[in-house]
């Protein structure tokens, strides 16, 4: 399932994303590629009978919604809105798309601007976030030039609402704002997350590995992570590691 | 200064640091000029008073907390990342071991979020989500017993955690009757529950709750009004709504300050809304409050229990009745042991060969769930657990990040503790409640 760390990364487009995503084709470097799948059941190294042999399919996770987003989202956006444009940045430039999805949504936020929104979101008496639930990190390798996310959720007591945050760095450059000046909470959250996916938060107190031991090598969450396997003391087998194991899907 | 062989002393830039390796202080140090001395003292990893393999590195100038900070990571066994090696159903069987404590609540936040990536959240049957609540808030309370049985112990009151270990029994027990197991059950199930509870369970459940009801009283009553308990506790390990806002804290910490705010009434799941119950909560923000609270919830959970008991004389399917999801088999106790019932077993083997082969694919290969990603989350004993779950329509979870609330309210121990008593920190940390399973992960 999950890609090798040999395997050299597909752009969104070589992924064929524009046969993928409908009618309606949102810019590709938007789309969270995941992975491409070939034939329909996983089948490696025999002949595939099935005919879906040649099936390629590019997995992405669910695109840009337009507004209108429904229910209390669209008050959401419109303060948003607002609220930034106070601080003199455009919704357009700060947020990159938004996302609706199975009743949640989801701003993608640029980067460079995740600090600024982070304190309207707290700071505006119609938004009044005032608890981050903390960040997860999540690793997409074939993202090219996007593959580590930042994931932030939040709470609104007041308002009684939740809101998530989305931010994306490359590999090549992973570097994003800490937070930890407008939630202090943040501050265990982004060190697991940098200790997990290397992720480096600018402006962190203190970031150093929470979890795992502080010489570690590697950043042992991140999709491309080698996986050990286990030795057996029976003639030197060994139990292989879990993505080479034999598997049914 | 005397030189000492076994308790040397050489200068650097900070100050003079003593090396001791035996005698008496007087003799090795000589009062350091009038100068506040200051330690480092390591509490922990393993020390009876610090509530698992937590190690807290105190500043202390005397017996005065300086500065306090928490090491932690010894318990790390990398269950998230296990769980995208796996199916999403066997998914359950890693989180149920997060936070050792609290299991049900760990395996229901993760199977809300699994369904609701499936978009089947309200295809869940009613009786599978009454067994939920049922079983959530059971396993509050035997979660709030730990949390007084250890706090006591940790302040010196032994009584206290024997009654509350013993009572605790009383609601493993129950655990162990319905599911099999006293922890780690693996029990709720995305779709529903793994197995029915039956008629004669529910009347036990019903016999029990009396005795448990007595039984708490009774340990809580050894500490409510008890002098030396509320000299311990009151007005130590302070936070105020600010700092609790501020640090990101859930749970009884939270409501200590006075904010009624419980998800299981902010944002009710598993039909928490159709239950009668009171959010508990106090106005002292400290240690003793928090322990006042968690005796609250217990009655207010035994309340919810009896109205789940009443629910469950209602039969009904436990699980989703999608066949592609829903487990295919019922399990059984036979004479060799626990597993699939006989007539199921009959089925595939000798009946039908699709019924077989859609067993094997289920059950090996599992179930796909569409592409995206969500976050649930429950009340648990300890405040907010949230699940952040990503999938990418595969058999397997992608991602599953938990929101562990002891992790999360683990970070106030600086705020609560510095310029305390090293004697408030045990204080502290113990009406944090944090379990080191699900902080560590």
């Amino acid at each position: 399932m999950t890609e090798g760390p040999t395997s050299a990364p597909v752009t969104p487009r070589e992924a064929g994303l524009e046969i993928a995503a409908g009618q309606v084709t949102p810019p590709a470097e938007l789309l969270n590629l995941i992975e491409v799948r070939d034939g329909a059941f996983g089948s490696r190294g025999s002949g595939d009978t099935s005919g879906f042999g040649g099936l390629v399919q590019p997995v992405v996770m669910p695109g840009p919604t337009p507004p209108p987003y429904g229910g209390w989202f669209d008050d959401l956006a419109g303060e948003l809105e607002l609220a930034l444009a106070d601080h003199g940045l455009p919704m357009r430039s700060a947020v990159e798309s938004v996302v609706v999805d199975r009743g949640e949504i989801t701003f993608y936020v640029r980067r460079e601007h995740l600090l600024i929104f982070a304190t309207v979101l707290r700071d505006e008496p119609a938004l009044r976030f005032e608890m981050c639930m903390g960040v997860s990190g999540v690793h997409y390798p074939l993202e090219a030039g996007r593959e580590l996310h930042a994931v932030y959720n939040f709470q609104s007591i007041t308002h009684n609402r939740r809101v998530r945050v989305e931010v994306a760095a490359p590999d090549a450059d992973p570097h994003v704002p800490s937070i930890t000046s407008v939630y202090p909470t943040n501050d265990w959250h982004e060190r697991e997350t940098y200790d997990f996916f290397g992720l480096i938060f600018d402006g962190h107190p203190a970031l150093t590995r929470i979890l795992m031991p502080d010489d570690w090598p590697g950043h042992p969450q991140r999709k491309d992570y080698p996986l050990g396997g286990i030795p057996v003391e029976y003639k030197g087998a060994k139990v292989p590691p879990p993505d080479l194991r034999r598997e049914y899907s | 200064m005397a030189t000492d062989a076994f308790a040397g002393s050489f200068d650097t830039r900070t100050g003079t640091i003593y090396n001791v390796s035996g005698g008496d202080w007087d003799t090795i140090s000589p009062a350091a000029d009038g100068q506040k001395e200051q330690i480092v003292v390591n509490m922990g990893p393993q020390h009876p008073s610090t509530h698992g393999v937590l190690r807290l590195i105190l500043q202390l100038e005397g017996e005065t907390v300086v500065e306090a900070r928490c090491g932690i990571g010894y318990l790390h066994t990398g269950i998230e990342k296990n769980l995208e090696f796996r199916n999403w159903t066997q998914g359950v069987t890693f989180v149920t071991r997060m936070d050792y404590l609290s299991p049900f609540f760990n395996e229901t936040a993760y199977c809300l979020g699994v369904e609701k990536l499936l978009g089947i959240t309200d295809q869940i049957p009613e009786r599978a989500q009454v067994i939920r609540v049922m079983m959530m808030e059971l396993n509050r309370i035997s979660s709030h017993l730990v949390a007084l049985a250890t706090g006591g112990m940790e302040l010196g009151a032994l009584t206290a955690m024997i009654f509350g270990f013993r009572e605790r029994e009383l609601v493993l027990d129950i655990f162990e009757m319905v599911t099999g197991l006293r922890m780690n059950s693996a029990y709720v199930r995305p779709g529903g529950v793994a197995q029915d509870i039956t008629d004669d369970q529910v009347l036990r459940i019903k016999e029990t709750l009396p005795l448990l009801r007595s039984r708490l009283k009774d340990t809580t009553d050894l500490l409510v009004d008890n002098p030396i308990w509320m000299a311990r506790t009151s007005g130590v390990g302070y936070l105020d709504l600010a700092g609790c806002m501020s640090l990101g804290m859930t749970g009884p910490v939270l409501r200590s300050t006075g904010l009624p705010h419980d998800l299981r009434k902010a944002q009710p799941y598993s039909g928490y809304d159709t239950y009668d119950f009171d959010v508990v909560t106090v106005d002292t923000a400290d240690c003793y409050g928090r322990f006042l609270i968690r005796v609250g919830e217990m009655k207010q959970s035994l309340r919810i229990v009896e109205q789940c008991l009443e629910r469950l004389d209602k039969p009904g399917p436990v699980m989703i009745q999608d066949a592609k999801i829903g487990w295919p088999a019922q399990l059984s106790v036979g004479s060799d042991g626990q597993g699939n019932s006989p007539e199921h077993i009959n089925h595939i083997m000798a009946q039908s060969m699709e019924a077989l082969i859609h067993h094997f694919k289920l059950v090996t290969e599992g179930f796909r769930v569409p592409t995206g990603q969500v976050y649930s989350a429950v009340e648990s004993p300890r405040g907010e657990l949230g699940v952040h779950v990503v999938s990418d329509g595969g058999t397997r979870p992608y991602r599953v990040h938990y929101r562990d609330p002891s992790f999360t309210n683990l970070q106030a121990t600086a705020a609560m503790c510095e310029g305390s008593m090293i004697s408030d920190v045990v204080a502290a940390v113990a009406s944090i409640d944090p379990v080191m399973g699900g902080v560590d992960r």
